[in-house]
């Protein structure tokens, strides 16, 4: 049986959701294991246990969390070197892709990005053009690197537990170089852009970053809202990297997304595809976006913003 | 020159096709022959970000590329800007290199190059998207990694910058050298002035092969291999309306029927 290793990154104490939903995944493909490393890691793994990893090696050193990417990859590697695992799962989350990207160097394996489908331990899908396209690789090394994309799988407990296996192994000094010595968190009133069951999102067709206010004003009156942007407004500097919806970035799933002045570039389309229903407003009609859109309109979105609001209201009564 | 605090930066470049044109295969790969080539906007932020530092602390901002022989017009759009040297790899065996090769050719060129205080790279390429290129390339030269950075604090000494988070930031620090990755957003990319663009033709560029880094074809091979490409299962267009004053409203009654208000 295959053995399937998953990297579960741990934050605040607890298991980020990604890894939960590569178990799944995980669990089909051979026998799960999964790999925690920071504060609150033991505890954990009841969590990852309940998902089908069948051995959780843990460790709660604060130096996982302390410093980025080195130590991680360090052990990560002793790791693997010891249990010589068939293939190594990580989500696309801003840690993971570090310690990913040098496991892929001290390997010596190739790491595949942006997959969004496993099919066996040795062939990965991808995404390409917006997602029109699928891509199906042969996975090369040892053991396999893939970096998954957020929300391609599903989370389902499965009941089992996990034996946890504690991770003795020694950091050295050269390895604790780039230290968070500051937390900061961005208070947001609404919900997580990538829980939220209503996303809408700007792109440069709001013409400037002031209009964004109209999309949290919607976001407010509509209620469990959460506002996100295309790369081009990033890029702009309009709104931080964080609110960047695409292949790169956040994906999301909402119930109802709500693409406001898009044209519809693949590299945005990757990010959001998958939402249950699409509404998008472009004042030109060619634009990519109503071609998967459920519902399109063409007109001024600055024009058409503040109706809605209003609209909205009055519907809420 | 040469004062004790000058930096020494090294900044990646990659010539991508233009993102504003449609993208193209060619049998299993990216099309890029032919294919109206621009310097990577997202490299843009990098470049600036080493002519900053330079700047304020003096030293040196130099270009490393990989690519074939065109990409040297996103070395020569980076000199222009203000880097001062430039050096693009190029060989025949790199067409169609992964991010593990790009890294190990890449770290190669900027051991040769120099000793540096300071990498510079972009989160991800435009084209490519993987983002994974800077991380390994930090483990191939024993450097730490400060990705995601949004705004840079300091360059004294050591390094100290704000990393992205999915809800906030978090601020680190790390003696130099190392390796940063900058989103966009960290600054405002200047652009080439005429004067630059007259400068940058004169300025010192180098292009070397794989033997000139003393690596073979081995070292570089390419190891994904595609069993199979197929068309997706497209969303369908649904209605597309143009907005007789009553789109807003429209839109309300969408919201309405899929219960989210």
């Amino acid at each position: 049986m295959s053995k399937v290793w998953v990297f579960a990154e741990i934050h605040d104490g607890g298991v980020d959701s990604s890894a939960l939903e590569i178990l799944a995944k995980a669990r089909e493909l051979g026998d799960a294991e999964a790999v925690a490393l920071g504060p609150g890691a033991t505890d954990a793994a009841k969590e990852l246990g309940e998902h089908g990893a069948t051995t959780v090696f843990a460790s709660d050193d604060e130096v996982y969390s302390d410093y980025v990417a080195q130590p991680a990859a360090e052990a990560l590697h002793q790791l693997v070197q010891q249990h010589s695992p068939d293939l190594v799962l990580f989500a696309t989350n801003y840690d993971s892709r570090d310690i990913a990207g040098r496991l892929s160097a001290k390997t010596g394996s190739t790491l595949m990005s942006n997959v969004s489908e496993i099919l066996d331990v040795d062939t990965a899908q991808t995404q390409v053009f917006g997602g029109s396209t699928l891509v199906d690789v042969k996975l090369e090394g040892s053991p396999k690197l893939v970096l998954v994309r957020p929300k391609s799988f599903e989370a389902s407990p499965a009941g089992g537990s996990a034996e946890v296996v504690p991770v003795t192994v020694e950091i050295a000094d050269e390895l604790k170089k780039a230290k968070r010595v500051e937390r900061h968190v961005e208070e947001t009133s609404g919900p997580k852009l990538e829980e939220a069951p209503v996303v809408i999102s700007g792109g440069r067709g709001l013409q400037e970053p002031g209009n964004f206010e109209l999309l949290d004003q919607l976001a407010q009156t509509i209620g469990n809202t959460a506002v996100g942007a295309t790369r081009a407004v990033v890029d702009s500097g309009w709104v931080p990297y964080a609110m960047q919806i695409g292949q790169t970035g956040t994906t999301v799933k909402p119930n109802v997304y709500l693409a406001f002045g898009i044209s519809g570039a693949t590299q945005h389309i990757v990010g959001m595809k998958g939402a249950k229903k699409i509404v998008a407003i472009n004042k030109d009609e060619e634009a990519p976006i109503f071609q998967i859109a459920d519902l399109g309109i063409v007109g001024d979105v600055l024009k058409i913003l503040p109706q809605l609001i209003d609209e909205v209201k009055s519907r809420k009564g | 020159m040469d004062k004790e605090d000058d930096l020494n930066i090294a900044v990646c470049v990659k010539h991508i096709p233009d993102p504003n044109l449609p993208g193209e295969m060619e049998g299993e790969r990216l099309k890029r022959e032919g294919v109206q080539g621009v310097l990577d906007p997202g490299d843009e932020f990098g470049v600036e970000a080493g002519l900053q530092l330079k700047e304020a602390h003096g030293g040196e901002v130099t270009l490393v590329s990989m690519g074939p022989a065109t990409a040297m017009e996103a070395v020569r759009r980076g000199l222009s800007m203000g880097a001062d040297k430039g050096v693009l790899v190029t060989d025949e065996n790199l067409a169609g290199a992964d991010a593990l090769t790009t890294a190990r050719v890449l770290a190669a060129a900027i051991t040769k190059a120099g000793e540096f205080d300071l990498v510079i790279a972009g989160v991800e390429s435009t084209d490519g998207y993987t983002g994974t290129m800077p991380s390994t390339l930090a483990e191939f030269l024993s450097l730490p990694q400060l990705t995601f950075v949004k705004k840079i604090e300091g360059a004294e000494g050591s390094i100290k910058i704000d990393r992205q988070t999915t809800d906030g930031y978090h601020v680190v620090e790390s003696p130099l050298p190392a390796l940063i990755t900058v989103t966009a957003g960290v600054n405002e990319p200047r652009y080439a002035s005429f004067k630059g663009i007259m400068a940058a033709k004169k300025k010192p560029v180098e292009q070397w092969s794989l033997a000139d880094l003393e690596l073979s074809g081995d070292d570089v091979k390419v190891n994904q291999n595609i069993a199979n490409i197929a068309k997706a299962t497209e969303r369908k267009a649904g209605e597309v309306v143009e907005d007789d004053g009553s789109g807003a409203a429209r839109i309300a009654d969408f919201l309405k029927e899929a219960k989210v208000i």
